[in-house]
Formats: structure tokens, sequence, C-alpha cells
């Protein structure tokens, strides 16, 4: 039987859910959560677009000082975790735990990877002297901004933006893998998780695709516009 | 209370947000197309990839209303606060 053609309950978690709200407590608190971090990440991405459209003069066109060919493949990882994770517990749910540990290796190793190319990409874009103040002086963007290829009067707010909403994104990636290595090692390897409790999997899924969401926006925001 | 339905095709979305990252990065950097006709046409993109995962990687889609009213309350909270802050920026 494949993933497509089974019929499965899949939102009626075989754990008691709470009166009233037919969800158990975990998921409930993770989905409060979540709410929570869209108004985090919309603070960021509001500041942005404020300080952006408000800027005293163009900004740095896409391209030029990031390295998006590095971070398409970054995204493209990202979303291929997002279905490993999704694949470990549809995998749980059929009861086959050998199957929910490799996935959710799988998606381990996906995110502990787009770390680090993120941080390879800093380092990078610091040896070029982009910084969150801007450019440093005598590196080669600073050679840019006197060409007249960058603009000299909004690299400072680029810098700060760029570093601040990305940076927050990769803690939140780090939490994740953090968090997903933790239940690795503690609940599926050990085989606690079954076709009948789950929750552990199915909460930190939830996490873990929000943050894949959050970095479909930022990429299109960030490196493409 | 019981809410038996298929389960989606993941490799199928997956799929999907592949071709559209590789559409947005074609969009971005191939076609001759007006700025703004750009950001419109990317944003429409992200905003598509994103309803792909929570709809069926979140499973959204297939929740019950009261998990989904407190997915989707946030969001007109966060245009408030964007529509604020830029309104303020303006004035």
């Amino acid at each position: 039987m494949t993933h497509a053609s089974a019929t499965v309950d899949m939102m009626q978690p075989p754990y008691p859910a709470e009166r009233g709200l037919d969800v158990y407590n975990t998921k409930l608190g993770m989905w409060v959560f979540l709410a929570s971090e869209v108004m985090f990440f919309a603070a960021l991405i509001g500041t942005y677009v404020i300080l952006r459209f408000g800027a005293p003069g163009e900004w740095a066109r896409p391209g030029i000082v990031l390295n998006i060919k590095v971070t398409a493949f970054n995204t493209f990882l990202l979303i291929c975790s997002s279905v490993s994770m999704v694949k470990a517990y549809a995998s749980i749910q059929d009861g086959d735990r050998q199957k929910m540990r490799f996935w959710l290796l799988m998606t381990i190793l996906g995110g502990a990877t787009f770390v680090g190319i993120q941080v390879y990409e800093y380092t990078h874009l610091v040896e070029r002297g982009f910084l969150p103040s801007g450019v440093r002086e005598g590196s080669e963007l600073a050679e840019l901004v006197a060409q007249g290829t960058l603009p000299a009067a909004t690299m400072g707010l680029y810098g700060s933006t760029f570093y601040t909403m990305t940076g927050f994104h990769g803690f939140h990636v780090t939490c994740g893998v953090i968090s997903m290595t933790y239940l690795f090692f503690t609940k599926a390897l050990p085989g606690k998780y079954t076709r009948q409790d789950y929750r552990g999997i199915e909460t930190v899924g939830l996490y873990w695709h929000f943050v894949d969401l959050v970095w479909i926006i930022l990429f299109t925001i960030v490196y493409l516009i | 209370m019981e809410t038996a339905h298929k389960r989606p095709n993941y490799i199928l979305i997956w799929v999907y947000l592949a071709v559209l990252t590789a559409a947005e990065l074609a969009l971005a950097f191939e076609l001759p197309i007006s700025r703004n006709l750009k950001l419109v046409l990317l944003l429409f993109l992200a905003v598509w990839k994103a309803l792909l995962v929570a709809l069926f990687f979140m499973h959204l889609k297939f929740e019950r209303w009261n998990l989904r009213i407190m997915a989707i309350i946030p969001l007109p909270l966060a245009l408030i606060f964007l529509f604020a802050a830029m309104s303020e920026h303006v004035w």
C-alpha cells in the first residue's frame, strides 16, 4: 500500500484529546507557540519592509552581495527536510519504527547541513566585507561601493536587516535540529513511539514545517526581490 | 469527531515546491519584465509555496476548524501590526 492510497485517520491522535478542543495538550501548545512566532517574524519582516522602502536611496540589487545559487540549494535542502519529516510522521502512523527512525535522521541531517551552509555563507560574506554594520573599509565590496555598483547610503541597513532576519531563522533551525536529535536518541531509538502515541513526532514536525514556511518567505523577500 | 481521509501525496507536494522554487529563480533573474510585476509574481509564488507547506505538511487542510482558526488568527494581527508600523513611518 502506498502513502498516496492509504486511508488513515491522520488528525485523530490515538492519545486522548482534551475535552472541548479535540486536540492533545502538546499539539495545542505548539500551535499557540507558532501563533506567537508568526508575530515575531512579522515584526522582523515588517521592519525590513519599512526600512527598505523608506530608505534614503537605492537598495543593493539581489545577486551582487549574496550568493543566490548556494542559498537556492539551501532552500531546496530545507524543503527536502520538510518532506523527510512528514515521511517520518507517516511511517510511525503506519507503525513502521525503522522507517520513522530513518526519515527522522534524514531530517536532522538536512537541518544540520542547512545550518552548516548558512555558517559558510556568513563566513564568505564577512570575508568579502559584508558586515551587520555595512561594508568594511578596504574590502571587495567597498570597491563596488566606490565604483557605484552598490549604494553607499543603504548598505548599513541592508547588513543589519539581512543578518537579523536570517540569523534568527538560523537560530530557529538550530533549535529544531537540537530538539529532533534529543527526540531521536531519547524516544525514537529506544522505540518509545508507537502507532498509538507519536505526539513528539507530530509536535516537532509542526515546528519544523513552520521553520521551512518562514524560510520560503524570507528567501523571496531577502534574496530574490 | 472521526475525520478519516486520504493521506496526501507528499512526494507530489515536494515536486510542486521544487518546481515553484525553480520558477521563482527564473522569474527573479531571467525574465525581462518590469520590477513591480516581478515583485507581485514573486510574492504570489512565495505565498503559494507557504500555503502548500501549511495545508499539506502541517495538515491544516485536514484539521478541525478550532485549530485552523488558531493558525489563521495571527495573520490579520500581523497585517494590522505591519500597516500600523507603515502608517507611523509615512506619518
